[in-house]
Formats: structure tokens, sequence, C-alpha cells
């Protein structure tokens, strides 16, 4: 004992520095990494089991980091070192498309894979209610019009908008800044149901003014950022009948017995209604592929071959088990020969 | 009080009337009303303290027991897991095409000789999990002399059904709230009735990597990626750390840069963890390019995050070793390398010994640092080396307990349990060690 333990000791610390000193590994790569929103998330992570399971390539690894994060990391370079594979729950913005450019990222192709819906749910225990994003935008936003200007939101209950809601506080648990379901819901609710209240165009005149004004979200309780785990607010909503909660179709489909969708503008939240369009609060998801990356990391077309397939993303895939709500079949047919050819994104 | 004491007094002292006999008794104020009075009042703050400090262990022990009850009652189902018996015939050209689900589903159908209709054949083939036919796959490559035969094999059910199984649907809710369908209770039930449908011991659970299927997810991939991890962290924060509190506490001058070394590192035991995953990405995969995800990465930053612990702790323990130790050793001509690594070191042992096994608690149950770095991510494959991706444990239950299937709420659970498990044998040792190797002078 006295005289072993510097030496287990300096061996042990020999053996840490040769590991260190083998960062050799990063130059090569055998397994595609993806990154990315965390709505694609569940999608992405399905896909790549199943391509796994094909015993060609080895499973893909897949990170949750949020849609922004996540191209900010597919867009910061080239090489074995950055991943592959972009989710995305949002079209990529120019901006975006110019940053991947400056890192040598040049060529993406894009996938869009089917639609997601945002629903606004409560608890089973309240009673159904019909929203609007008219009444969504007027409950949420930091300032509304009233008498032709625009005053910090005075709307406490529901029944203060409009007199056939329910007598309740206004609360809605939802997603952070950083979400991908947060930026998504601020276009396809926010800013669609400022756009309909007429009064905001007269007070703010300025077209950019005015869609800062229409996204900006109270800040005064009324909103509750609940992070990204979905789970929680489904908690927080069985435990207060009246509050709302915002997140994506899958987990109102799979947690049905204890949430209920509101309608929107009387339109129930169905994977039918969204793909057709009526569903105001539903988005489309993409992935996004590194061009370069197609032929270095193997396995990349053979996976968006598999995301591609109709056994992922037809009317019966297992997507669709996973709450993906598929597009029509002329679509997905023009996206997979798009998708597998690897035509280049143009912008 | 001061009057108490003098009554103490002159009790003691003999006084010429009480050392004369015992006839005639002193009126001693202990005896005295207001004496007993504010006995009984110290006797009842006593008490009322006491009981305070029980109520207190109490309702530590009720928060304690309320846990480890809703975990294990949610979690110990997921141990077990639903079984279908098939009877299967492994035909040759199918087998030779790898084309396993429909022998599968041949042999349930045919336990349903009424279904015939194609949306019928659906459920039943919902029945089976999509991982079934991998796993008539894996038993024909390990014996291939089965190919041919008939035989009987129990595979895993679909979550759903397992679920059920478990008696997690609520049956008197109406179809479409229910989330499970009437035909496939139907189904199940049939399957129940006739014994085909039983719970086994769930071993994926802990051999196999992560899924998005639950009856197909298991802890087998993290449990690897936490031991690599932890693996790199001891090899590097255990030497270094020892190393670093020897020196301090023996051989370094009492100076201000010492002093200001030590403030240093106290102060970096109490920084954030997260801070430890920012420094790793910038230092470990901006600039020496170390691949992300891997756990050589991981254990890079946790041994970063369990230095100071582990300095602090060893620092403590050789302070506790007496002076005259050293100066026996000393005095009898062993030189201060001598009397350290012979004499000194190993009394400490047990104190660093502890320190370390609580540093790596630590660390086991640490996922912010790995955030940045990439492991928390979908890792299905085994890793097999420090370069692989990988997971550990806590982040495998933070990503399960963010899955939507809720058959993942089980598994969530089971997975929490293992770690206590882990955590608890790991702390017991820190207790047992210190038990066989204290010494007290």
């Amino acid at each position: 004992m006295t005289t072993r333990t510097p030496v287990i000791a300096a061996s042990a610390f020999a053996l840490a520095l040769s590991f260190a000193a083998t960062p050799a590994s990063a130059q090569s790569r055998d397994q595609i990494r993806a990154v990315g929103s965390s709505t694609v998330f569940p999608f992405t992570t399905a896909v790549a089991e199943a391509f796994g399971k094909t015993g060609k390539f080895k499973t893909p690894v897949i990170e949750s980091t949020g849609t922004g994060g996540g191209l900010k990391l597919f867009c910061a370079g080239v090489g074995p070192g950055h991943p592959d594979i972009a989710n995305a729950s949002r079209r990529i913005k120019k901006s975006e498309v110019d940053q991947c450019a400056a890192n040598g990222v040049t060529t993406i192709t894009e996938l869009k894979i089917g639609y997601d819906g945002i629903a606004l749910a409560s608890s089973k225990k309240a009673a159904p209610v019909s929203l609007s994003t008219i009444v969504l935008w007027k409950a949420l936003a930091k300032e509304v019009p009233v008498n032709g200007a625009l005053v910090a939101n005075p709307y406490k209950l529901w029944s203060d908008i409009d007199p056939t809601l329910p007598k309740a506080a206004i609360e809605v648990l939802g997603p952070p800044p950083t979400s991908g379901t947060r930026d998504t819901f601020n276009e396809l609710a926010m800013l669609e149901g400022c756009k309909k209240v007429a009064e905001v165009a007269k007070a703010v005149p300025d077209e950019k003014a005015r869609e800062r004004a229409c996204m900006t979200i109270r800040e005064d309780g009324a909103y509750v950022e609940a992070g990204e785990n979905d789970n929680l607010i489904v908690q927080k909503l069985t435990a207060n009948p009246n509050a709302f909660g915002v997140f994506g179709y899958s987990y109102l489909d799979q947690n049905r017995d204890t949430l209920r969708a509101a309608k929107m503008d009387g339109v129930e939240l169905t994977a039918e209604t969204v793909a057709a369009g009526q569903y105001e609060l539903a988005r489309p998801l993409y992935i996004y592929v590194k061009t370069a990356h197609a032929g270095v990391i193997p396995g990349i077309r053979e996976f968006i071959g598999e995301y591609t397939s109709e056994r992922a993303v037809g009317e019966d895939g297992y997507l669709v088990d996973k709450g993906l709500i598929p597009e029509p079949k002329a679509l997905r047919d023009a996206a997979r020969t798009q998708a597998v050819g690897l035509t280049p994104l143009q912008f | 009080m001061t009057d108490l004491v003098e009554q103490d007094v002159s009790a003691v002292t003999p006084s010429p009337a009480s050392s004369s006999g015992s006839n005639t008794p002193v009126k001693s104020r202990v005896r005295s009303e207001a004496f007993a009075r504010r006995l009984r009042a110290r006797h009842v703050a006593e008490r009322r303290f006491r009981l305070a400090g029980a109520a207190a262990v109490a309702l530590a022990a009720l928060m304690l027991v309320v846990l480890l009850g809703s975990i294990v009652a949610k979690g110990s189902t997921a141990f077990w897991e639903a079984r279908i018996r098939l009877e299967v015939t492994l035909d040759p050209a199918e087998v030779a095409e790898r084309n396993y689900a429909p022998i599968l589903r041949r042999a349930l159908h045919a336990q349903f000789p009424q279904v015939t209709d194609r949306a019928g054949k659906r459920v039943l083939n919902d029945l089976l999990s999509s991982g079934a036919p991998y796993e008539l796959e894996a038993m024909v490559a390990k014996n291939p002399a089965l190919v041919g035969t008939t035989l009987t094999v129990w595979v895993r059910a679909d979550d759903e059904i397992d679920q059920l199984v478990k008696g997690r649907y609520r049956r008197d809710l109406p179809e479409s709230e229910r989330g499970l369908s009437d035909a496939k209770i139907a189904a199940a039930d049939a399957l129940l009735a006739s014994g085909a449908l039983a719970q086994g011991f769930n071993t994926t659970l802990f051999t196999a990597g992560d899924s998005r299927e639950p009856e197909q997810a298991g802890i087998g991939g993290a449990i690897v990626g936490s031991l690599l991890t932890l693996l790199v962290t001891m090899a590097l924060s255990v030497p270094v750390g020892i190393s670093a509190a020897v020196y301090l506490e023996e051989f370094a001058p009492k100076n201000r840069w010492t002093d200001l070394i030590e403030v240093n590192i106290n102060n970096l035991a109490a920084v954030p963890s997260i801070i430890f995953g920012l420094l790793g990405l910038a230092v470990f995969l901006g600039f020496f390019g170390m691949p992300r995800s891997a756990p050589l990465v991981g254990g890079l930053v946790m041994a970063l995050m369990t230095l100071p612990v582990i300095i602090i702790s060893a620092r403590v323990a050789l302070k506790a070793v007496p002076p005259s130790i050293r100066e026996a050793a000393l005095g009898i001509g062993a030189s201060p390398l001598q009397t350290v690594l012979h004499h000194v070191l190993p009394l400490a042992m047990p104190g660093i010994l502890t320190g370390t096994i609580i540093g790596m608690a630590r660390a086991l149950g640490e996922t912010a640092p790995l955030l940045m770095i990439g492991m928390v991510a979908f890792i299905v494959d085994v890793p097999h080396g420090l370069t692989d991706s990988a997971t550990v444990l806590p982040v495998q239950i933070y990503m399960w307990a963010d899955s939507p299937e809720r058959a993942f709420t089980e598994r969530t659970s089971a997975a929490i349990l293992i770690l206590l498990g882990v955590l608890i044998l790991l702390n017991g040792t820190a207790v047992i060690l210190r038990k066989i190797f204290e010494r007290r002078w």
C-alpha cells in the first residue's frame, strides 16, 4: 500500500494523457450526425433507428438543440467535425443561408418532411372552447390597441376579450424564445391574429415596427415560459384546468385522454384539417442536408432515401404513428425525387 | 442562577446545625416551588426541541418515502415486459431474404382464424413490437439450424400492449379518448386468456441502447457511456487531485500565492457545472478538435469539475493526520517525501477515498456540462470506445422524461431507480471504506 500508491497514480495519469493525446479520430467519421429542432427530433430519431436496423450503416446520432442552435452548428463549416443534417421546424432563413455560405457550406439540400400542428390544449376537466388567432393575439400581446392607440395589455380574463369565453384568468404555458415551436407560434398565431385587427395598422403605420409589436408577447405572467419539456406542461395543465398549453400535435395525440385541443376559428385539430390547410396553427417541418458530405460520410443518400420512403412518411408510415402529418402523395413524391437527387436549395 | 449557586454552596458547606445530625433538615431552595417550576420549564423546552428535531427528521423521511414511493410505484413495472408466444415456421426462402416480419405475422394470424379482413389483420400486426423481427433474426443468427423448423418463440409485444397488460390504460374511457382501440384491447384480451400474452423479465432494459420504441429502449448504452466517462474522469482527477492536495498541504510554503490558489480552488468547487461544459466546448472540441458526444471529452470535462472537490477533501484528510506521525517519521530519519508517502498518505487514504467517491457520484449524476459537448443526444449503438458517441445515465433519464410515449414514463422511473441504486452503492462503499480504514488518535 505504502509505496504502490504513487506508482498507480502515475500510471493512471500517463494513461489519461495518452487518451487525451488522440484527437485524430475527429478527422474521419462513419456515423451521420444530425442536430436541430426538438420538434423534428422524434421523427429524425425514428428514421435513424429504422435506418440503423438495416444493418448496413451505424445508427445516426441525433441531438436536440432547437432549430436556431442546430442551424448555427450546421452552418459552422464543412468537414467531419460539423453535423451533416439540421432538423428545422421552420424554413431556413436567408441570413442563415448566408451564414452557411460564408463558412463554406454552399450547397444545401432541403427536404420538407410533412406538417406538425400546434395545439392550444387545456385539461379535459375544463369546458371545451373555441379560440381564434385574434383572441390569442389579444390575450398574449404585450400591447393591444384601445381607442386607436397601443396600450399595455389590459386583458386579465378570457371573458374580457370575448364575453362568450370563460371567466377565467388568461394563462398560457408555452415554449421559450429559443424554441422553434415558439417561432412558429409567433408567426402563425400572433402575427396572423394581429394582422386581422385593423386598429393595429392604424396605430403603428411602419410595417417593421408593427411586425415587432405584433410578435411581442406580454411579460406580466399571462404567458408562462415553460421550457422545452412538453411533458411538464401536460402535468401543469392537469393541475390547472383554466390554463392552456402550446405544443406540437404529437404530444396532443399521445395525451388525448387528459388534454383537449381548443378549436381554432371553429376548426378542430385533426390530421385531415392540417393537411387540407384549414387548421391555422399548422406548420411544415424540414431537414437540411449538407450536400458536400454526401459520399464523404457514409450513408447520407440512403438516410434521405429512408426519410422519404413510403414506409416512413406514407399515410401508414411509422412517422405518422409518431404524430407527423404527411404531405399529400403527389407533393411527397416530388419532394422525394428532389431530395434523393440532392437538388440544391435556391434562395 | 446566582441564588442557586449560593444555595448549593451553603448546602455543601457543613453548617453547625446540619453537622450535628440529620434530624434538622436544611430547608433547601432546590426543593422550593420556584425551582421545580424552572426545572419543569427546562425539561419541557428540552422535550419540545427533541420533538421538533424528530419532526424535522420525520418530514425529511416522509419526503423521501413519497419520492421513492412514487418512483418505485411508477417504475417497478418496467422491469417486466409483455411478450407474445408464437408458433413460427422458419421458411428458408424468407430467412434468406431476412424477411422475418411476415413469418411472425402469419404465426399471429393463425391464432385468430376468425380475422380475415385487412384492417383486422393490421390490428393484429400492431400487437407485435416493430423490433420483434430483429429478435427472431438474432435467434436464427445464433442457431442457424433452426431454419426450416417450427418452434415456439416469445417475442416482445408493442409498448401499447405492454402498458395495457400493466393496467395503465383506462378501459372505462370511450375509445376516442383512450388512445388505444377497442379492437386491439379485444385481441390482447384474447391472447391473455389463452396464455399467449404474458410478462417476463425485461432484459432489454439493461442491454439495449436508446430507442424511439419504448419496448426496445434500454439503458445499456447509457451505462457503458457512464462507465467510460467515469473511467476518464477518475484516471485524470484522482492522481492530479491527490498530488495537488499533497503538495499544497505538505510541501508548499504558506504565502500569498498559495492562499490565492486555495481561494481559487474553493471557488471552482462552487462554479455551476454548465460553465465546465462551455469550457469543454471551447477547448476540447473547438481547439483540440476532439469528437462531439465522446465519453473522452465528457470525462475530461467531469474531471475538471470534480478536481476541486477531490483536492479539498484530500487536503482535509491530510490535515486530520496528527503532526506527531510526521514528527516521529522525521525524527527517525525519514525524508519529507518518505514521511508523506509511507506514513501520512496511507493514513489519510480513507478520507481521500471518501471524497473521491463522493466526487465521482456527483460526476455520475451530472448532465449540464454534457449538454454543451453533445452527449445529450439520441444514440442507439452501445459505445465500444472512448471516442464512440455515447450518452450517460442521467441524460438518458432526461431524454426519456421528454418523450411523448406513455410507456417511457415507467422506463424513466426504472432508470432513476437504477441510477439511485448505483449512487447508493457508491456512497455505501465510501462509508464502508471509511469504517474499515478509519483510525482514531
